[in-house]
């Protein structure tokens, strides 16, 4: 192997010319702007945190980057002067290289076929030299400290590992900017660790590096500046010496004062739905939800607060009888309905309104009819015996269209052609009108117009009033703040802290989404220190 | 109710119109083109072989045979109706599975496996009174063809094989089955080539004209029948919603895997009536060359039907009135009867081709919605 | 040596597979070049659905576009046949005719695989009722013309012949008649084994073979590389067509000189069964096409020739219809994963809509 000067220092303030600069960059979307006029300045050697809430503008301003998007203003300049960028392979043949959140990866192929693909070797015009990509394989990876197997399949890596492979396709193809997308987002803490190791690494040698994230701590941990982005625009840009996580947070979060509708006293009842010990494992079979203990009571509202992604689809999947758990208990009214089916579930009283309606929520070429009764079709009155009373099911539809104000010319028009306010709507309807014990909603207004956002949050104050459970879980942490009477915190699959409604404070609830709790992110790097047979 | 407001209005306007180009008039101008391309292949072929004359008339001459063929007079409609009523069902069979998200590519060996089971029982009770043996036979080819069927759905189901595979597999299965048992168990001793006995009083009453057997009733009944269980029953909405949906349907308390398996068994039942209909109305008795052309005159159909019942009788009577006329049209106008694939192939082209050719090869407008909505093979 | 051997046939129910294996060593070297010849078509159409299907796209056309180019092979040469000179070449009797003809049903091929690839990577339609299409219409048209023409009594323009090995090599005791197989064959089913080795390290050794895999598995992936997915995608059905119109060719050109209606039975359709027992590789899809032919061989040898003994009694009472169900059984049992299941590549049939670059 060739020595090389491994850490030789770099000192980004001796270089004046940025390697990458983004002026006054905007991108509009069919009624959202999702970059304001976002200046971006990257220096060689420079880690550079973009930090932000889910949504905030950040993927948008890297697939811009990346030449995935086309900017409607602004200008991309590297190393001083103006590009355009037309795609990622003019991105690639430009330095730049993306680490996307969900691997770019082929499981069946090797590490060194995913490396090589689009960036091959070649030992002649049509064969790849493969022992030549094999050898700069691993001397790559033994300068940064990750030496690997270039014959292994990518599908039997770990998710550490396959995301050096990423890293390693970016720095196979001579990259001297890197953008990583929640790189830490399914990492441990050790493996983030390490490639925090890697990444400084690469710095040390003069790379740049983008990381976007919105973990405070981490990015004070990494990052040589952090600019942070909220609704699409920058609202500053720091050194990690001239701030701390309280000054992130609420740059990240923000403190307008918001509308809030009069929610009145609430009066929890008997307990309704008790969760002990619930574990839920993902689509991968890897366990997302780690032991939940909660309890709703009638006429509460428990809001769930916390960041996209720490386990809140596959426990509200469990609760609705879409995902078995894998270990613990479901109580409702005393009952453990663990494991019950969708329509068990349905039986016993619990309704949901999902994240993603056009998934779970509604059959949209269906008319709105068909739709009001999706859960109910085969219970009388909408069916006797086989055959469907369309009358009922009509004057069903009729009632819902008036009680929640559904546009709509008709109750045959087909629920693609609604808004999607209406649209949301009409799946409120479908679950608010029945006899309720648990209401699970999930972000119930996602996406909806501020009209639409006020009748749905009005339905559901007068449900929890006429003594309905409900559990609310959101990434929005206005609408959590604006419902619920109990608030609890999830963090990487647990609860970690629960808060009464009416003082939270949003900032505070905001830092415990973001890092956890303190205390709690050491406990849990002991835990998992402890797993994995180190004694701390 | 709301009143609704202008805009809503327009667009209700606006989706209807849709909905009607895409059940009525998209198909239409498929079928137009089609015998456009088929004149032109007319006027080409007598240019080849006609001794490079350029006949303008032949096209009329030849369609207008087609038409005599099918529909003139009592005899050629009754014809037409006879080649109509194995086409429809196997179509409501393809039809149903579409709506269900499954493409069903074995109506041939369905069909096939129909016949065998209505000929097999047909013979044993051909000395039997009709009552019986005529209601049994083809209950024996409808269980048949459904086993046919339900052997993909439950491949499906359990093992996630896909259906499309595994009935194309299954229907050249069926061939070598028909064959091997007409050749060996059901053959007739004395004759020379394989063939079985005759039906007897198995065979369907006929009702009108030569050969108008009952079965075209019950294949028209059928439509009904389809129809309500698609759009009437509780079964035809959990098909339906599984069909555009999964996801909605599991959490609507549906099972999609039972529903495959049973979809798939109904698709089979349809074209084992078809494959019945035809032997123990028009053949009677069964060679080991028994075969058809159902299998893809179905898929066209059902997809030219837009899988909706009442779409697919049309499509049907369209494919069933060429198949009859075409002898007439290759006597009169010396035209090859294999005109009516070229024909029928080259509609599905224009069906699935024609949106984007309209939209002059515009990118980014979502054409993928189009072909979808005739039944994504995917799970 | 006889002794053993009657010996081991003599032990009950295991003797009677000993029997069998004894009965197609005596069978095999004399049918051998009949093997290769029967599973060329197969092999090639196969061929044609590795190629088309590691890059994601499902070609169930594979018969129609046989179908076409046999036809057009035939047409083409007993057109161009009166005009030209008609001597063969010595060997694989090669005339200008032939080569006319060979280029047509290429091109017809290639023809009828833009029609795919337009409909199944352009209009993203559902890639099976694009294959329909094309078998439908193939059907029709060639059904059509070879009504018309028939009437003209048609002529034959010929066909290659086989190459014959020298007496020595195909002489050579125990392996002669491998020799025998590659070797006593014309010049298409001979280029199969070409074909297949070549096929068989492009893919999994050159950039080329790299990139149609990945593409085929995760075409995002391949995509955020630089890799235009659309165009490789195209490029490969449309060589996958050219494999097809290969294996037309040879029904009309080599295995026989004349056309009949529907003369593919079905062939396109086992050699989607020999690509998926061969798991999407060149050479198994050859094994398993050799499997198929081998199968329908010994079943004719069976008819003509069966063995003494209990085996005969058991052979012959199978009918032949039983191995023509064979490669049919055995892939729905490798679908359905009952043993050793075959896994398509992952984003097999499913059209790749290009990240909006807005």
């Amino acid at each position: 192997m060739t020595s090389t000067p491994a850490s030789a220092s770099f000192d980004p303030a001796a270089v004046s010319a940025p390697a990458l600069e983004m002026r006054g960059i905007t991108k509009r979307y069919p009624g959202v702007v999702a970059n304001d006029r976002i200046d971006l300045v990257v220096r060689p050697g420079e880690i550079h945190a973009l930090l932000g809430e889910n949504g905030a503008g950040k993927s948008t301003l890297m697939n811009i980057l990346y030449g995935l998007a086309r900017p409607d203003e602004g200008q991309i300049l590297l190393d001083g002067a103006e590009v355009k960028i037309s795609g990622p392979a003019d991105a690639i043949s430009r330095g730049i290289s993306m680490v996307h959140q969900h691997f770019m990866l082929v499981p069946v192929l090797t590490v060194a076929e995913n490396i090589l693909l689009g960036a091959e070797t070649m030992a002649n015009p049509v064969f790849l030299d493969r022992v030549e990509a094999r050898r700069r394989i691993r001397e790559l990876g033994a300068r940064f400290g990750f030496e690997m197997d270039p014959d292994a399949k990518v599908a039997t890596l770990s998710v550490g590992w396959q995301q050096r492979v990423e890293i390693l396709k970016a720095l196979y193809r001579q990259a001297r900017i890197l953008v990583l997308d929640e790189p830490t987002a399914v990492l441990t803490p050790q493996e983030t660790e390490e490639i925090f190791a890697v990444l400084k690494r690469l710095a040390a040698e003069g790379h740049s590096i983008i990381f976007i994230s919105h973990k405070l701590y981490e990015v004070l941990e990494i990052a040589d500046r952090i600019t942070v982005i909220r609704r699409g625009r920058v609202v500053g840009s720091r050194t990690p010496a001239e701030t701390n996580e309280g000054d992130l947070a609420e740059m990240m979060v923000g403190r307008e004062v918001q509308l809030t509708i009069d929610r009145g006293e609430s009066h929890p009842g008997k307990s309704v739905l008790e969760v002990r010990g619930l574990h839920v494992a993902d689509d991968r079979a890897s366990e997302i939800v780690r032991g939940i203990d909660l309890q709703v009571r009638t006429g509460e509202i428990l809001g769930i607060a916390g960041v996209a992604g720490n386990g809140q689809d596959e426990l509200v999947e469990a609760l609705v009888g879409l995902r078995r758990p894998t270990a613990g208990q479901i109580q409702l009214g005393g009952r453990d309905v663990a494991g019950h089916t969708p329509r068990q579930m349905n039986e016993a009283g619990v309704a949901y309104v999902p994240a993603d309606r056009h998934r779970f929520g509604l059959v949209l070429p269906f008319s709105i009819a068909d739709n009001v009764v999706l859960t109910s079709y085969y219970r009388v009155p909408f069916t006797h015996g086989p055959i469907r009373d369309e009358g009922e099911i009509e004057s069903a539809a009729e009632q819902a269209i008036a009680a929640y104000d559904i546009r709509t010319p008709s109750a045959t028009a087909r629920a693609a052609t609604l808004s999607g306010g209406n649209q949301q709507k009409l799946v409120v309807a479908r679950e608010f009108s029945r006899e309720l014990a648990l209401l699970v909603l999930d972000q119930p207004t996602r996406g909806l117009d501020v009209g639409s956002i006020e009748f749905i949050h009005r339905q559901v104050l007068a449900k929890r009033d006429a003594g309905t459970a409900i559990l609310l879980v959101s990434a929005e942490l206005d609408e959590i703040l604006e419902l619920s009477d109990r608030i609890a915190v999830m963090y990487r699959g647990q609860l970690v802290a629960t808060v009464d409604g009416r003082s939270a404070d949003k900032y505070e609830i905001g830092l415990l989404m973001a890092t956890g709790g303190r205390e709690r992110t050491a406990e849990l790097a002991e835990a998992a220190a402890a797993d994995s047979g180190v004694t701390p | 109710m709301t009143a609704a407001r202008p805009d809503q209005e327009a667009s209700r306007r606006r989706s209807l119109g849709r909905r009607v180009w895409s059940a009525i008039g998209l198909p239409l101008v498929a079928i137009v083109l089609a015998m456009l391309v088929g004149a032109v292949v007319i006027i080409a072929s007598e240019l080849l072989v006609g001794g490079g004359q350029l006949n303008w008339g032949k096209p009329l001459e030849a369609y207008g045979a087609l038409f005599q063929g099918a529909f003139g007079g009592t005899d050629a409609v009754v014809q037409t109706a006879v080649s109509t009523a194995p086409l429809l069902l196997a179509a409501l069979g393809v039809g149903f599975g579409f709506k269900s998200g499954l493409f069903n590519i074995g109506a041939q060996g369905q069909y096939l496996t129909g016949a065998l089971g209505a000929v097999a029982v047909g013979v044993a009770l051909a000395g039997a009174p009709g009552i019986v043996a005529v209601p049994l036979s083809v209950l024996a080819g409808v269980a048949v063809g459904a086993l046919w069927g339900f052997i993909p759905g439950f491949l499906k189901a359990t093992r996630g094989a896909h259906e499309v595979v595994t009935t194309i597999m299954l229907n050249y299965v069926a061939i070598s089955l028909l064959a091997a048992l007409v050749a060996g168990p059901l053959n007739t001793p004395k004759s020379i080539s394989p063939v079985t006995h005759d039906v007897g009083n198995a065979a369907l009453p006929v009702f009108i004209g030569s050969n108008g057997h009952i079965g075209i009733l019950i294949a028209v009944a059928m439509v009904a029948v389809v129809w309500f269980v698609l759009y009437r029953t509780t079964f035809g909405f959990e098909v339906r919603a599984v069909g555009v949906n999964p996801d909605a349907a599991r959490y609507a308390g549906m099972r999609p895997r039972l529903l495959t398996m049973l979809t798939m068994t109904i698709c089979g039942g349809l074209s084992g009536l078809a494959g019945a209909g035809d032997l123990l109305g028009v053949s009677h008795q069964m060679t080991s060359s028994f075969s058809t052309t159902v299998g893809f005159d179905s898929i066209a159909v059902a997809l030219l039907g837009r899988s909706n019942p009442v779409g697919i009788l049309f499509g049907a009577i369209l494919f069933g009135a060429m198949r009859a006329g075409a002898p007439l049209m290759q006597i009169q106008a010396s035209i090859p009867a294999e005109l009516i694939d070229v024909i029928q192939g080259t509609v599905l082209f224009f069906l699935v081709a024609t949106p984007v050719i309209l939209r002059g090869f515009q990118t980014g407008l979502d054409t993928t919605q189009i072909t979808r909505s005739y039944g994504e093979a995917s799970h | 040596m006889d002794g053993l051997i009657n010996g081991l046939y003599g032990i009950p129910l295991l003797g009677i597979l000993v029997q069998f294996v004894g009965y197609i060593v005596h069978i095999v070297p004399d049918i051998s070049p009949l093997l290769l010849q029967a599973a060329t078509p197969l092999a090639l159409g196969a061929l044609c659905g590795v190629i088309c299907e590691r890059s994601g796209v499902v070609n169930i056309g594979i018969e129609g576009t046989m179908l076409a180019s046999a036809f057009v092979a035939w047409i083409v040469g007993v057109t161009v046949a009166p005009l030209l000179p008609a001597d063969p070449s010595p060997i694989f009797g090669i005339t200008p005719t032939l080569l006319i003809a060979l280029v047509a049903a290429l091109l017809t091929a290639l023809l009828i695989s833009l029609v795919h690839a337009w409909l199944s990577i352009t209009v993203r339609a559902d890639q099976i009722i694009s294959g329909t299409i094309i078998n439908i219409a193939a059907f029709g048209v060639t059904g059509y013309l070879f009504q018309l023409i028939e009437k003209g009594s048609p002529t034959s323009a010929g066909a290659f012949t086989a190459f014959t090995p020298p007496s020595q090599l195909v002489q050579i005791p125990l392996v002669g008649w491998i020799f025998n197989m590659f070797l006593n064959q014309g010049p298409i089913a001979m280029s199969v084994i070409v074909i297949v080795i070549v096929m068989q390290v492009l893919l999994f050794r050159s950039r080329w073979g790299l990139r149609t895999r990945a593409v085929g598995e995760h075409p995002r992936a391949a995509e955020t590389v630089g890799i235009d997915v659309v165009r490789l995608r195209y490029r490969n059905v449309l060589a996958g067509g050219l494999l097809a119109g290969l294996a037309g060719a040879f029904l009309t050109m080599e295995a026989s000189n004349s056309f009949q209606t529907a003369m593919t039975q079905g062939r396109g359709f086992i050699a989607l069964a020999a690509m998926i027992i061969g798991r999407w590789t060149p050479l198994g899809a050859l094994g398993a096409a050799l499997l198929f032919s081998s199968s329908q061989a010994i079943a004719q040898s069976i008819t003509f020739a069966p063995p003494g003994g209990d085996l005969g009694t058991i052979l012959t009472a199978i009918p032949a219809q039983g191995y023509d169900m064979l490669p049919y059984l055995v892939t729905i049992i490798v679908v359905a994963g009952l043993i050793g299941r075959s896994i398509p590549p992952a984003a097999d049939g499913q059209p790749y809509e290009r990240e909006a670059a807005t």
